[in-house]
C-alpha cells in the first residue's frame, strides 16, 4: 500500500468540472457592467517609421470613447529587465506586420472595428530584414539602434574543458548542420484582457497570462501607477504553452483605456492577432561537431546556434543561452563549447514555447547521435545507455545533476516497444526511431535579480475543516491548481476536493514567479508543502493532546488524524482544526521556496541552465512513409518520462501525451513562415495543427526517480516530454527510407525530393538539410526580390 | 474576434421567389461604396464558406437571400436517374445508402468535405458553387490591406500568384465537383423567367474570378445524375490533415465494366487549377481494356499533364502534381473488375 493517501492517485483535477461544463470563467467570459470593447490597430508594414498618427476621424466616429497610441505609453518594457526594447504600442517605428500601433475603446465590437479604419497612419517604409543571414550582414539597416554588429541582438560564447584535446583524442568526428523551423503555440483560447480602473483609483486587470507577477511589475513601469494600486488576476488560460508569458500591448492598452474612460475595457485578440503576438519557437540554424572514441564515448562537443529572434527581445537572451545550456545534462561530455547568436528580423517576436530553447538543439543532437551510432555500428538505445551522465554529478558546464532517470526511461521504452529488435527490420517505408532528452524543473534564477522566494504560498484552515490555499501560480490547463490542492491535502490528511485554491491573484496570493520553465510543481509545490507542514504541526499538537498519543505516532489521511499504531484512535480533521484554533489562534501559515545555491556555475551566462532538478525523458516513434505521395504517417509515439514522482499519474500522462502531440505537430507540419513580411498562414485552417484524426497513438510511461528535493519527490512533466519526440520521428523516418532529415518540418515535398520523385528528373538524396549558414535551401533575398517584382508589376499595371 | 459586416437577410419560400428577389435587388451589380467593390446581393445556403469569407471582408453584400426556408429544397430521389435537390446537406449525401452503393465517388467526396459540423450545414449546391480559393485571397481584410490586395478583390491590382497572369489564378476547391463530373452530372438553374439545364462539365471556366457560367440572377436548384448501372467510381483527395482541409489535389474516376472490359470511363480532377475538369485524354485509352498497369500509366500521364497547380494553396506544386498522377493510378487500380 502506498504511504500516501492523495499523491499517486488518479483523482480528477479539482477544476475539471468547471472546465468541462463551461463554468470556468476565461477573461473573454467577463462582462463587467459598462464595459467597453477595445481593439488594436496593427502595423501593415514590416519595417517603417511612423511619420504621423491622426486619430481625429476615429474619435469623431459615433460610439468611439477613447483612443490611445504609443506616445501615451512611451516607457520601454519587456519580460527581461536587461533587454527591454519594446513599448506597449509602437512608438516612432514599427518592426513587424501586426505590431500594435493604437488602441480603440468603443461601445461595441463593430464600432471598435470600424474606428480602426478611421485612424490615419502615415508610414515611411524602411528596408526590411527577414532572414538570419541578412540580419548578420546588413550593417546598413538597423532594426534596433542598440545592435552593435549588424542586427545582432545577443552573441554568447562559453567554453568548458579541453575542447581541442577532446577533438584530438576522438577516433571519429561528426560535423552536421541542422535547421529547426519556427512555429507557434496556437493556444485554443486567444489572448484576452479586461481592465477596470475603479473609483478608488485602483486598477484591476483580468488577463490570460502565465506571469501575473512580472506583468504586475511592467504595468507599474509603463502606466506610472504604483503597484500597490494595481491588481493582476490571471484568469484560467485556455492553453498557453509559453505564448502568454510576456507582457503584451493589449494588456497595457486595455489598462490605459480604462484609466482614461473609467469604464472596464476588454480586448480579446482574434486568431490572426495571436499569430502576430507569437513569442513562439525560434527558427534556429545549428552546427554541431561531436568527437567520439571508437566505443562511442563522447570526447568533445562544439555546438553553435543562430536564432532568428523576430523584432523584439522577449525572452531571447534566455532562449539563446538555453540552446547551449542543457546539451550536457544527458550524456557525458568532457569538453564543450557553445557559441550562440540571436538576431533581430522584421517578423513577430519569437520567445519561449514548451521546451524553451532546448527543443531545437536536442533535435539536432539526438539526430546526430543516431548518425554516430550508425557510423560506429552501435544500437542507438544501448549506445545512449552506455554514455549517460550519472546521477548526483556535475556536468562540464557546472550544472548540478541530482536524480537522473534517463536510463530507466530507455529500459522502459525497450520493454514497451522492442525498439532494438525492430530497428532496421520493418521493411522499406516503415521505421522506428529513438531519442532522449532532459528539461529543467524551473529556472534556477528569477527573471529579475532578487533574494526573495521564487514561490510563496499561504494556507488558511476554517472552522469547518475547509482549507484555502493561496498561491500566485497561474493555471494554464497544466493542472497547477490541482497540484496545489493535492500537495496541501496530502500534507494535511484531507482530500483535494476539500481545498479551495486561490491562484494567480497578485492581491490575494503570495508571489509565485509564474507558470513558465516548468517550475510550478517543484517550486510552488514545495512552498505549499512548507506552509501545510507548519499547519500540520499545529493540528498534530492539538490532536496529540486530545488523543493522548505522542505526536510522532500521529498520521493524517482521509480527513482524520490518527494513531499509527491504532488507527481506530483518531480525531476528525474538522475537530482537530477547532482544537488547534482554540489552542494556537487563527490557523494561517505561509510557506516559501527558493532553489538552493550552488546548483550552477558562477561565470557570466551561468544563470541559464541550473535548476533544482532535471527531468529526463525518451521517446520511440513508429512511422510509415507513402513512397509515392511522400505522405508521412506517424503511427505511434511512446514516451517514457522521469517526473521524479507522479503526484497525479493521470495528469502526468496527460502532459506527456500533450507534449508528444505538440512535438509531432512541429515536425510533421507546423511552421510560422512568411512571404515578404507577411505571415503566410495566420489561421487555424492553414496553420496545420494536427487534428485528432491525424494524431498517432500516444503511449505515456511514467518513470519515477523520486527526487530528494522535489515535493514528495516530484519533478516537472509539462515540457520535457516534447523534446525527444521530434528527433525520434526524424530518426524513424531515416529507418523507414534511409534519408536524414536535418531540417524541420518533414513535409511530403521534402520526402519526394529525397526519394527523387519531386519531378521527372529527380535524383534520390540521402539527406535533406542545410549545408552552412548561407548554404540553406532558400536564398534569403528571394522574398525581397519577389516583393519588389510584384510591387513593380502592380505599378506598371496601374500606369497602363 | 472578427465580426460580420452588417447585412439584411431575405428568406424566400421558393426558388421562384428567390430568383425574383435576385432580379429585384439588382443581382450582379457591384457596390463600390464600401472599400473594395462587392456584390450587392448574394445567395446563402449552408453559409459554411460564405460567412467566414464575409468576416474576412472578401465580400460584404448588404443583402443575403437565404435558401434555408425554401420548401422541398433537400432530398434525393431515384427514378432511373438520380435527382439531388441543391439544398441536400453533404452529410445526407455521404450517408445515403443508394449514393454510397451506386455513386460511390460522390458519397466519398461529400464525406471528406471539411468537418462533420460543416457537412451538417453545408449543401451540395453550395459546394458546387464554392468560391475559388487562394492563399493571397482567403485572408483577412487586415492581411490583404498589408499586402495591397489582389486581382480577385481589386481589379486595379495584379494577380499575386503570377504577376504577369492576365487572369485570376484562384483554385477550384470543391470536393464533390470532380465526383459529379465523373458521374456525368447535369445541373438545373433557374432565374425569374424560367430554368435551364447545364451539363456540369460546361458549367466551369478557367478563371478564378468568374469561375462558373451561372449568372448572378440564377439559382442552382437540382443536380441530376444518369443511371449508374455497371459503373464503379471512387474519389481520392490530397489534403494536409484528416479533417478541415480543402483539397489541394483531388481526382474522381468512374469506370463502366462490360464483360470484364471497360466500356466507358470518366476521370475528373480539381484543386489543380482554376477549373475542375474532365480529363478526356486520360479516359479514352481505358476503353476496351481490363485496366492493365501500362494503360493506367498512360491515363496517369494524361492526368499529370492536365494538372496545372500554382503556388497558392498549402503543399507544393510538385507534390500536388505528383499526387494527381498517383491518385489516377490508385483510383483506376481500385476500379478494376473483381
Amino acid at each position: 500500500m502506498s504511504e500516501f493517501s492523495v499523491i499517486g492517485r488518479r483523482l480528477p483535477k479539482v477544476n475539471s468540472w468547471a472546465h468541462l461544463t463551461g463554468e470556468a470563467r476565461y477573461a473573454d467570459d467577463l462582462f463587467p457592467p459598462r464595459m467597453l470593447y477595445g481593439r488594436l490597430l496593427r502595423s501593415t508594414r514590416p519595417h517603417a517609421r511612423i511619420k504621423r498618427i491622426d486619430v481625429s476621424r476615429a474619435l469623431a466616429h459615433p460610439g468611439v470613447v477613447a483612443i490611445v497610441t504609443g506616445a501615451d505609453m512611451p516607457e520601454k518594457m519587456g519580460i527581461m529587465p536587461s533587454t527591454q526594447d519594446e513599448t506597449a504600442l509602437a512608438v516612432d517605428k514599427v518592426r513587424y506586420v501586426g505590431e500594435p500601433v493604437a488602441g480603440v475603446a468603443a461601445v461595441d465590437e463593430d464600432t471598435a472595428f470600424e474606428a480602426l479604419e478611421l485612424i490615419d497612419v502615415e508610414y515611411e517604409d524602411l528596408e526590411p530584414v527577414f532572414t538570419i543571414e541578412e540580419a548578420l550582414e546588413r550593417e546598413d539597416v538597423k532594426i534596433h539602434q542598440t545592435s552593435k554588429r549588424a542586427n545582432v541582438f545577443k552573441e554568447v560564447h562559453l567554453s568548458f574543458g579541453d575542447l581541442d584535446g577532446g577533438f584530438a583524442a576522438a577516433d571519429h568526428v561528426r560535423d552536421d548542420w541542422f535547421f529547426f523551423e519556427g512555429n507557434t503555440h496556437a493556444p485554443i483560447e486567444s489572448h484576452s484582457a479586461v481592465a477596470s480602473y475603479g473609483p478608488d483609483d485602483k486598477l484591476t486587470l483580468w488577463t490570460a497570462t502565465q506571469v501575473p507577477h512580472y506583468l504586475h511589475r511592467e504595468l507599474e513601469k509603463v502606466l506610472g501607477l504604483p503597484r500597490s494600486r494595481i491588481r493582476v488576476i490571471a484568469t484560467p488560460n485556455g492553453g498557453a504553452f509559453g505564448g502568454k508569458s510576456d507582457p503584451f500591448g493589449h494588456e497595457f492598452a486595455a489598462a490605459l483605456l480604462s484609466m482614461r474612460t473609467r469604464r472596464p475595457v476588454k480586448i480579446t485578440l482574434d486568431r490572426e492577432e495571436v499569430f502576430y503576438a507569437h513569442r513562439g519557437r525560434h527558427p534556429v540554424k545549428m552546427r554541431i561537431r561531436t568527437g567520439v572514441k571508437k566505443d562511442g564515448e563522447i570526447t568533445a562537443v562544439h555546438y553553435q546556434s543562430w536564432l532568428d529572434g523576430g523584432a523584439y527581445a522577449s525572452y531571447g537572451i534566455a532562449t539563446t543561452y538555453y540552446t547551449g545550456a542543457l546539451l550536457t545534462v544527458t550524456y557525458r561530455i568532457p569538453a564543450y563549447k557553445f557559441d550562440g547568436v540571436r538576431v533581430y528580423t522584421n517578423k513577430p517576436p519569437c520567445g519561449p514555447k514548451r521546451g524553451h530553447g532546448t527543443t531545437q538543439p536536442r533535435y539536432g543532437f539526438e539526430c546526430q547521435l543516431d548518425k554516430i551510432a550508425e557510423d560506429l555500428r552501435l544500437d542507438p538505445l544501448d549506445y545512449r545507455k552506455r554514455i549517460l551522465q550519472p546521477a548526483n554529478s556535475r556536468t562540464v558546464n557546472e550544472l548540478r545533476i541530482t536524480s537522473m532517470g534517463l536510463g530507466d526511461c530507455l529500459d522502459a521504452l525497450q520493454r514497451a516497444t522492442r525498439y532494438s529488435e525492430r530497428r532496421g527490420q520493418l521493411g522499406r517505408g516503415k521505421g522506428v526511431g529513438l531519442a532522449g532528452s532532459a528539461y529543467i524543473s524551473g529556472a534556477g534564477l528569477p527573471i529579475y535579480w532578487n533574494e526573495m522566494p521564487h514561490s510563496g504560498a499561504e494556507i488558511r484552515i476554517d472552522r469547518g475543516g475547509g482549507v484555502t490555499v493561496m498561491c500566485g501560480t497561474s493555471e494554464i490547463g497544466q493542472g497547477s491548481d490541482n497540484m496545489l490542492a493535492s500537495v496541501a491535502a496530502e500534507a494535511l490528511g484531507i482530500l483535494p476536493s476539500d481545498v479551495h485554491v486561490v491562484s494567480g491573484d497578485t492581491s490575494l496570493a503570495p508571489v509565485d514567479l509564474g507558470s513558465y520553465s516548468s517550475r510550478v510543481t517543484f517550486m510552488a509545490g514545495n512552498a505549499v508543502k512548507d506552509a501545510a507542514m507548519k499547519l500540520r504541526a499545529l493540528l498534530f499538537a492539538a490532536a496529540s493532546e486530545k488523543l493522548e498519543v505522542p505526536k510522532k505516532r500521529l498520521l493524517a489521511a482521509y480527513r482524520r488524524i490518527y494513531d499509527r499504531d491504532d488507527p481506530e484512535k483518531f480525531v476528525l480533521f474538522a475537530d482537530a482544526a477547532v482544537l488547534a484554533e482554540s489552542k494556537h489562534g487563527t490557523l494561517v501559515a505561509a510557506g516559501s521556496y527558493q532553489p538552493p545555491k550552488g546548483i550552477g556555475g558562477t561565470f557570466k551566462g551561468a544563470g541559464v541552465g541550473p535548476t533544482p532538478a532535471y527531468s529526463y525523458q525518451a521517446a520511440v516513434a513508429e512511422v510509415s512513409v507513402d513512397l509515392e505521395t511522400g505522405t508521412l504517417t506517424v503511427d505511434k509515439v511512446t514516451t517514457a518520462h522521469d517526473c521524479g514522482r507522479a503526484l497525479n499519474p493521470a495528469n502526468v500522462e496527460g502532459q506527456i501525451e500533450g507534449s508528444a502531440y505538440m512535438g509531432y505537430g512541429e515536425i510533421i507540419a507546423e511552421e510560422q513562415v512568411f512571404r515578404g513580411g507577411l505571415h503566410k498562414k495566420p489561421s487555424l485552417l492553414e496553420y496545420k495543427l494536427p487534428t485528432s484524426l491525424d494524431t498517432p497513438v500516444l503511449e505515456a510511461i511514467v518513470v519515477e526517480s523520486v527526487d530528494a528535493e522535489g515535493p514528495f519527490g516530484a519533478k516537472e512533466a509539462g515540457e520535457g516530454p516534447l523534446n525527444p519526440v521530434i528527433p525520434a520521428i526524424a530518426n524513424a523516418v531515416y529507418d523507414a527510407i534511409g534519408v536524414r532529415f536535418d531540417e524541420t518540418p518533414i513535409t511530403p515535398e521534402k520526402i519526394l525530393d529525397a526519394l527523387g520523385k519531386r519531378d521527372r528528373r529527380g535524383q534520390p538524396k540521402s539527406r535533406i538539410g542545410p549545408d552552412g549558414l548561407n548554404g540553406g535551401k532558400s536564398d534569403p533575398k528571394n522574398a525581397l526580390r519577389r516583393l519588389t517584382a510584384s510591387t513593380a508589376a502592380r505599378e506598371r499595371k496601374r500606369m497602363s | 474576434m472578427l465580426r460580420l459586416p452588417r447585412f439584411r437577410v431575405l428568406s424566400p419560400r421558393s426558388y421562384e421567389e428567390a430568383a425574383q428577389l435576385l432580379r429585384e435587388h439588382g443581382a450582379g451589380e457591384l457596390d463600390r461604396s464600401r472599400g473594395t467593390p462587392t456584390l450587392r446581393i448574394m445567395l446563402v445556403a449552408g453559409g459554411t464558406d460564405l460567412f467566414p469569407n464575409m468576416k474576412r471582408r472578401q465580400f460584404a453584400p448588404e443583402l443575403l437571400v437565404s435558401l434555408a426556408r425554401v420548401r422541398d429544397a433537400a432530398g434525393i430521389q431515384q427514378n432511373g436517374q438520380l435527382d439531388i435537390s441543391a439544398g441536400t446537406t453533404l452529410t445526407a449525401i455521404a450517408n445515403d445508402p443508394l449514393v454510397r452503393e451506386r455513386y460511390t465517388a460522390l458519397a466519398e467526396a461529400a464525406g471528406v468535405v471539411s468537418t462533420p459540423q460543416l457537412r451538417n450545414m453545408g449543401t451540395i449546391g453550395g459546394n458546387v458553387c464554392l468560391d475559388t480559393r487562394c492563399n493571397w485571397y482567403d485572408q483577412s481584410l487586415f492581411w490583404r490591406t498589408a499586402e495591397g490586395f489582389c486581382m480577385k478583390t481589386n481589379p486595379d491590382v495584379v494577380c499575386r500568384v503570377a504577376t504577369s497572369s492576365p487572369r485570376c489564378l484562384a483554385v477550384a476547391s470543391a470536393d464533390t465537383v470532380p465526383a459529379l463530373l465523373a458521374l456525368d452530372a447535369t445541373i438545373h438553374v433557374e432565374d425569374a423567367d424560367g430554368g435551364r439545364d447545364v451539363p456540369l462539365k460546361d458549367f466551369y471556366q478557367e478563371d478564378g474570378i468568374r469561375a462558373t457560367t451561372m449568372r448572378p440572377d440564377e439559382v442552382l436548384t437540382d443536380i441530376t445524375l444518369p443511371d449508374a448501372s455497371g459503373w464503379r467510381s471512387t474519389y481520392l483527395k490530397l489534403r494536409d490533415r484528416g479533417s478541415f482541409d480543402f483539397p489541394i489535389a483531388a481526382l474522381a474516376a468512374a469506370v463502366r465494366h462490360d464483360g470484364g472490359h471497360v466500356s466507358d470511363a470518366r476521370i475528373a480532377i480539381t484543386a489543380l487549377g482554376s477549373r475542375p475538369m474532365l480529363v478526356e485524354a486520360a479516359a479514352t485509352p481505358l476503353i476496351g481494356t481490363r485496366l492493365p498497369d501500362e494503360v493506367i500509366a498512360i491515363a496517369a500521364d494524361a492526368v499529370h499533364k492536365a494538372a496545372r497547380p500554382m503556388d497558392n494553396t498549402s503543399g507544393t506544386i510538385s507534390q500536388r502534381k505528383r499526387a494527381a498522377y498517383v491518385f489516377a493510378e490508385r483510383a483506376l487500380r481500385s476500379l478494376r473488375a473483381a
